[in-house]
């Protein structure tokens, strides 16, 4: 089990979020057992909606995802990017690699041994505060929109210091996701071929398409370099540099090829900040965005399901009338699928529009952080490399 | 060893990026483990731990001192073994036409030369040219400081052997690569300072094949030639003009330098017939018995099974323990070596991945920021593309450096050592031999002891004449079994400096590889800074 220490910084690694006094939430610990983790979620309110103003409770991915769908199945949101759902903890192949560490134990040296065990655990580590993050920026991201925030379900979440007894889905519930899922994405292409009137949506209906297949793209392809970099150091480097020299003259060959041992030793730990930064600043952004992309695509498609209702209850009402026949129903339900198209259209324009604001920041973010880390990194390595030359080349 | 380069492409300047954006002050470290500043070396100042003449990186500086001053060794042009080629006597004779000085055995100087008078009892080639320097001889007795004072007198010894123009001969299965291999040098060994012929990679094996006949079994170490590839040569013959056997093909050539360089930087080598005429000889007569298949090649697969064998049953009774405690060395070394080059070759390998990968990340980002449509964003992310383009370049020149600077090193140091045990297997079957004899000689006395109650006269003289015989070959035996013991130690003394000094400039131009890789990492990312900070 490992804690999440409480002196690493919750910044919300991937969103630039305006938070305010109102409603403050983090996660302020984690706790990581066998198969699962549980989070300590914090709460800092003035609101009047809770019993008190500073309160924690402790919350497992299950919950997480169960408010997140809550939020998805509610109508009245269907006019809002609902915040990505956070991925589950899977530290299986952390796991596994330790496992086989264990295993060939005897094959390497005690000191390669406890070198990768190092490694292999700051990964594990690694991993779990990325997903500590990921929790907590859809928590923030929540608790930052101004109708979300003052969801029923979502004070419960955060108040009710009892198991909110949400299980996960059984195979029969998993199922009928499954086809509601191709339902939907039937239904999406259908819904997505209607041109749109409307010149704002129908750019961002093309450009949302491309822009989430492209991310997704990238991001795979961001996984596989920093799965690449982080591999390249895992390769064992016996420690031959004592052999290396003639015992005729043990002090001053010993020195030098300890020094490259040295050496070698100090620059692979910055290769492997170098990976871990890399993985931070970059993977994770697309991966976010990712998913967010996704919950903007989601948005512009009940949007459109909507306008197709809309249409089609125009002709409904036109049909009637020509009939004379139901006209006050089919007036009705014109009416409502009128009134539901214009309210997702208002909210999503200008959610579509804080998107892209988001976005925009969280990448120059990154992207500014990546390169300063990169540089840091560099000049570190530089560094040891020259001294570590001038010494080696003696005084000539 | 530096007779072998990187080829310049590796170092390709790029066009210089102008820097405008100062260096951010320190970030708050990422969330992960302990980012502390990188601990420095500290550079210990009024140490150097080596006086070295690395800095001249293209000179050869083996540990011969002048040869030009050495007084003409006697080269006897004697009987050549059963595997050389007729030719070689009349070459001799001519080039050392000038040897006239004897060197006696007891020459306080000089070290002793190995008998170069018939004695069949040894195996059949005698080697004709022995130097042993007198640096070398009391080595181990004089101060490091003194003897890299030896080292810069003795840079007058001066050849440089390059490799070069591989060209394809021929066409089909008969085809084959034909190398230019030029030799510059001052040295008078040979008749002119500059000169090249053409050879292939046969050639090279029967150089090394008539060389390791005629010295390893009097404890030289020979360095081992090249490996035969059968697989890379087929590829190159049926003409595949694709990356791998071009890269096959520049592999072979840099080992080829190397060997050859090695070679003459052994200092007995380097006087060798065999490698002068290898060296200067425009027409050199094929050597067909490094064939694998041919006659040569199975009796040699056979003569390497009985000594195998016999290596196996050879107790020897180690009277040095010098020897002991080196044999146990070199086997420690041939481990670590072997483990290194695995672990090398891996480097290479993943290294080589992730430059795929970058490359197959940069086109993906280069994507990402045409359907961008926030314009500084954009800008920012094709710029982040062409960032990881040049990354992707600087890892494959980097793969380079791993593989032909270390790991090909570390090739050719498992290979030397294998050379090295072989030496000492020498001396065992050497000391074998001498014990052999000594139990003839004893059984010989006592059939000369039972023969003198027979009275049978004349076969009392035989035995007598065979015990005089072999009370010969007895001492010869022991004189051989020193004369290996000795030369081996001061092989092995060379040896072991010269490993040094290959690796500390290995390792040296290792390094500076992969500081020009940070330097241009750093010039690649101080661009991209203010492209990224435009972002509004």
């Amino acid at each position: 089990p490992i804690r999440h220490s409480e002196s690493v910084p919750n910044v919300a690694v991937n969103v630039d979020l305006q938070t305010d006094a109102t409603l403050q939430v983090d996660i302020s610990d984690a706790l990581s057992e066998r198969d699962k983790v549980k989070f300590t979620v914090h709460t800092k309110s003035t609101l009047p909606n809770f019993k008190q103003n500073e309160f924690s409770v402790v919350r497992q991915h299950e919950e997480f995802i169960w408010l997140h769908d809550s939020f998805v199945e509610n109508e009245d949101y269907a006019g809002f990017i609902i915040p990505p759902a956070p991925p589950r903890p899977d530290f299986d192949a952390s796991r596994e690699k330790l496992q086989k560490l264990g295993e060939g134990e005897g094959s390497m040296t005690k000191e390669e041994f406890t070198k990768m065990k190092q490694e292999l655990e700051a990964e594990y580590l690694a991993i779990f505060k990325k997903t500590v993050a990921m929790h907590e920026v859809f928590l923030c991201r929540v608790a930052a929109h101004p109708v979300l925030r003052k969801d029923l379900n979502f004070h419960v979440f955060l108040e009710y210091n009892q198991d909110l007894s949400v299980r996960g889905k059984n195979k029969k519930e998993k199922l009928e996701d499954f086809f509601k899922n191709v339902v939907k994405s039937a239904d999406g292409v259908i819904v997505a071929g209607v041109k749109d009137v409307d010149d704002f949506f129908e750019h961002e209906k093309t450009f949302l398409l491309e822009y989430h297949n492209r991310v997704k793209d990238a991001s795979i392809k961001s996984d596989r370099m920093i799965r690449s970099h982080k591999s390249k150091l895992h390769i064992p480097f016996p420690h031959l540099f004592p052999h290396l020299f003639p015992h005729l003259f043990p002090h001053l060959f010993v020195r030098f090829f300890l020094k490259v041992s040295e050496l070698f030793e100090k620059t692979r730990k910055i290769e492997a900040r170098v990976a871990a930064d890399e993985d931070l600043k970059l993977a994770d952004l697309l991966k976010y965005y990712l998913r967010e992309s996704q919950a903007a695509k989601d948005l512009l498609y009940r949007r459109g399901r909507a306008l197709v209702d809309y249409e089609n209850a125009n002709k409904a009402l036109d049909k009637a009338r020509a009939k004379n026949k139901d006209v006050l129903q089919a007036e009705t339900t014109q009416q409502v699928c009128c009134q539901k198209f214009e309210k997702i259209s208002e909210s999503a324009k200008q959610e579509l529009i804080d998107f892209k604001t988001r976005r925009v920041a969280a990448f120059r973010k990154n992207l500014v952080e990546l390169a300063e880390l990169e540089l840091k990194h560099a000049k570190g390595n530089l560094q040891l490399l020259q001294s570590c030359l001038a010494v080696l080349k003696g005084d000539t | 060893m530096t007779a072998w380069e990187p080829p310049d492409s590796r170092r390709r300047s790029l066009h210089g990026y102008h820097c405008q954006a100062k260096m951010a002050e320190e970030r708050e470290p990422p969330p992960l483990g302990d980012v502390g500043q990188a601990d420095f070396v500290e550079v210990e100042d009024g140490e150097d731990l080596f006086v070295s003449t690395v800095t001249t990186i293209e000179q050869l500086s083996p540990t011969t001192p002048e040869p030009s001053c050495l007084p003409a060794e006697d080269i006897s042009t004697n009987s050549n073994g059963p595997k050389q080629e007729i030719l070689l006597d009349d070459d001799q004779e001519d080039l050392f036409a000038e040897a006239t000085e004897e060197v006696s055995l007891d020459s306080p100087e000089r070290e002793p030369i190995l008998s170069d008078g018939p004695s069949p009892a040894i195996t059949p080639v005698t080697p004709t040219v022995i130097i042993t320097p007198r640096a070398e001889a009391s080595m181990f007795d004089r101060s490091l400081d003194e003897d890299e004072d030896t080292e810069e007198n003795g840079d007058t010894f001066d050849m440089q052997i390059t490799v070069s123009d591989p060209e394809k001969v021929g066409d089909g299965m008969n085809a084959y690569m034909a190398y230019k291999v030029t030799t510059k040098t001052s040295l008078n060994l040979f008749s002119r300072n500059e000169f090249s012929v053409k050879r292939r990679f046969s050639d090279f094996l029967g150089l090394h094949s008539k060389l390791a006949s005629k010295y390893m079994h009097i404890g030289y170490i020979v360095p081992p030639a090249p490996e035969k590839s059968i697989v890379g040569m087929t590829k190159v013959k049926v003409g595949k003009e694709d990356l791998s056997s071009a890269e096959f093909v520049e592999k072979r050539r840099s080992a080829l330098q190397r060997y050859l360089t090695r070679t003459v930087t052994h200092p007995a080598l380097l006087k060798d017939p065999d490698v002068i005429q290898f060296l200067e000889n425009t027409e050199l007569p094929r050597a067909v018995s490094t064939q694998a298949l041919s006659g040569a090649g199975i009796l040699r697969m056979v003569n390497k099974a009985a000594e195998a064998v016999n290596k196996m049953t050879i107790k020897m009774n180690e009277s040095d323990a010098w020897f002991e405690e080196k044999q146990q060395q070199f086997e420690n070394l041939d481990i670590q070596l072997r483990k290194l080059h695995a672990s090398v070759e891996s480097l290479v390998c993943h290294r080589k991945e992730l430059s795929v990968n970058t490359a197959s990340f940069a086109k993906s980002a280069a994507m990402l920021g045409n359907s961008e449509d926030h314009t500084a964003l954009s800008r920012a992310l094709s710029q982040l593309a062409e960032v990881e383009e040049k990354i992707d370049q600087l890892h494959q020149e980097q793969a380079y450096a791993d593989f032909y600077l270390f790991s090909e090193l570390l090739g050719d140091y498992v290979r030397l050592i294998a050379a090295v045990k072989g030496v000492f297997d020498q001396r065992m079957k050497t000391w074998s031999k001498w014990q052999d004899a000594q139990l003839l000689l004893q059984r010989k006395r006592e059939a000369e002891t039972k023969l003198q109650y027979a009275n049978k006269p004349d076969k009392l003289q035989q035995a007598k004449d065979e015990i005089k015989e072999w009370e010969t070959k007895v001492q010869q035996g022991e004189r051989d079994f020193e004369q290996i013991s000795k030369n081996i130690r001061q092989e092995v003394g060379r040896f072991e400096k010269q490993r040094v000094k290959d690796f500390k400039v290995v390792i040296i131009k290792y390094l500076e590889s992969l500081v020009h890789t940070q330097q241009q990492l750093i010039k690649y990312w101080e661009a991209f800074l203010p492209e990224a900070k435009a972002i509004a």
